[in-house]
């Protein structure tokens, strides 16, 4: 199903023309912008010398700190009377990134929503809980709107009381609820713990952090939903960005409001259909607040085939962060590609720990993984096999000969919050 | 014939190559009065299996998984061989002319004479030819 299915599936010379004419116009309204006026002047880049879309590659990257130096309203382009609506990013690190909204802005994003939950064949029939924080975190409000502006009766149950979110699925007859992966996890265990049915549900939207395929299965079954995976962030307007379509191979992301490139996080240039790199993202319907060039931090990749629902290329799930990135031996690696080929091989575990050492003038990459407790035959010669077939997938994957020790079940550090799975021992770098 | 009967528990315990993993598993059967009448250790890249013969395979089993060892139970055979020079020789000759491929092997000798511990692929077949050469194989039901 489609909510605007004229611009969901442009042609790509259509779509080109469009990019072309938004992006013009996000320049110039950047130029209001003390920041962007700078920027621009310095690269010597006048509003009228973006001709192409590749111009936009004239054009230097914003980055976070940019966003955080303009504390609080640096980055406006318009006069406080037009902003409607602000929100912040958590401050992990130091103040707090503040974006606002013109109405204008509420209405793109909103749209965004609406044509994210239509495409998983969600209708103004359905019944939406919404379990996610409804202040300053753009999920809440975000999908609110969305989800009343396809007409679903939107319950705003925001986040806490878990037991009572139960009941309003029941009592209420929810079909579709959004929430963090890691709470409805939680919720799955309560519902079991209470004996409680969760019989009409249909679909789940789960956003705001990285989950994995086998948590998705997992969902799945213990909710009796579809799970689909929500991207988005604060700088870009929120979720809605990116989001699964039911084949649920990759994320649809919205070509006509979004530029898309996908660069080497350390030279900044781009990289080929198919590769990994960072993602950067030029907004181009934002009024109150535009961006140019604006790096994610995200590690995803764009998929070179289209897709069976006919709608835009699509990005990969999100698979970490480019601050993780290792160059070995001039290869980039991302913690994130070793974690994906040891979820794919069941005879060890997914913990791991990666050590680099400079051996020889040589990066040399050793990758500690527990065996399976469950997948332990007694004989030496299963596990000289396995170990092996890891060092093999590994560097299929990676492109890279690493070093593999199979280690004992339990015996790897666990992480609670940020995992710390790479210990750099190279000197002098 | 009840092949299985021959069939003897050997235990195998998963271990990093790094020190003091021995002295734990050794702790751990002196503890709980299990016996290690042979052991050997196998060696790979970075890692090994060590393989005991005890006298009581379950106990020793329970023990070390609930400490959080990976510990697997593995079919092997044990045929007496004669404690004198020329021995092993008796037993091995019987082996090589039946064609039994041996993966593994290691050896005590106690006070009951010495042993020679197999593991084979084709145990079934290895137990018949080994019992038509006239050689002696230990049965399960020494070990507990």
């Amino acid at each position: 199903m489609f909510w605007d299915k004229q611009t969901e599936t442009l042609k790509p010379t259509e779509l080109k023309e469009i990019q072309l004419k938004r992006l013009k116009k996000t320049v110039n309204q950047a130029t209001k912008v003390g920041f962007y006026k700078n920027l621009l002047s310095g690269a010597g880049i006048k509003p009228a010398s973006i001709k192409t879309l590749d111009d936009i590659r004239k054009i230097p990257f914003t980055k976070k700190q940019d966003l955080r130096n303009g504390y609080p309203f640096g980055f406006f382009a318009v006069p406080m009377k037009q902003i409607v609506r602000i929100h912040t990013t958590s401050g992990t690190t130091g103040k707090p990134t503040v974006v606002g909204y013109t109405r204008n802005d509420l209405d793109a994003w909103s749209g965004l929503i609406a044509r994210n939950m239509t495409m998983v064949g969600i209708t103004e029939n359905d019944v939406f809980q919404n379990m996610v924080n409804y202040g300053m975190f753009t999920g809440g409000l975000g999908f609110h709107y969305g989800a009343e502006k396809i007409g679903m009766t939107v319950i705003p149950s925001a986040t806490g009381n878990t037991k009572r979110q139960i009941e309003m699925i029941q009592d209420f007859s929810v079909t579709t609820i959004h929430c963090t992966p890691s709470y409805a996890m939680h919720l799955s265990e309560v519902a079991e713990e209470m004996g409680a049915g969760l019989d009409t549900l249909k679909t789940g939207i789960f956003g705001a952090e990285a989950w994995s395929e086998s948590t998705r299965n997992t969902l799945e079954q213990r909710l009796g939903v579809t799970a689909y995976d929500s991207y988005g962030l604060s700088e870009l307007f929120g979720p809605g960005v990116a989001f699964e379509c039911p084949e649920r191979d990759g994320l649809h992301i919205w070509h006509d409001s979004y530029l898309v490139e996908i660069i080497d996080p350390l030279t900044g240039e781009p990289v080929a259909d198919g590769e990994r790199g960072e993602l950067v993202v030029t907004p181009l319907v934002k009024e109150a607040m535009p961006l140019l060039r604006y790096r994610t931090g995200d590690v995803t990749l764009l998929m070179e085939d289209g897709c069976l629902c006919r709608r835009g290329k699509k990005i990969a799930r999100i698979t970490g962060r480019s601050d993780d990135m290792l160059v070995i031996r001039g290869i980039n690696v991302f913690p994130s590609q070793i974690e994906h080929v040891l979820l794919g091989i069941p005879e060890v575990g997914n913990q791991f720990m990666v050590y680099i050492d400079r051996i020889n003038h040589l990066d040399e990459m050793t990758v500690d993984v527990e065996i399976n407790r469950e997948h332990f035959s007694g004989e030496l010669s299963d596990l000289a096999r396995l170990q092996k077939k890891v060092i093999k997938e590994l560097r299929d994957a990676l492109e890279l000969r690493t070093s593999v020790k199979l280690v004992e079940p339990g015996s790897l550090p666990r992480f609670e919050g940020k995992a710390k799975r790479v210990i750099d021992r190279r000197e002098g770098l | 014939m009840d092949a299985k009967k021959y069939l003897i528990k050997q235990i195998s315990i998963f271990s990093e190559n790094r020190p003091g993993r021995l002295a734990a598993i050794a702790h751990a059967l002196g503890e709980e009065k299990v016996n290690i009448l042979a052991f050997s250790i196998a060696e790979a890249n970075g890692f090994g299996v060590v393989r005991a013969l005890v006298d009581h395979p379950q106990k020793a089993h329970d023990k070390l998984q609930s400490l959080g060892f990976n510990i697997a139970f593995t079919d092997v055979i044990a045929v007496k061989m004669k404690d004198q020079p020329g021995g092993l020789y008796d037993i091995a000759k019987i082996l090589g002319d039946s064609s039994i491929n041996i993966e593994y092997s290691y050896a005590y000798s106690g006070k009951d004479g010495a042993i020679l511990i197999l593991r084979v692929d084709q145990v079934e077949d290895a137990i018949q030819k080994i019992q038509k050469s006239g050689a002696t194989l230990i049965e399960r039901s020494v070990f507990h």
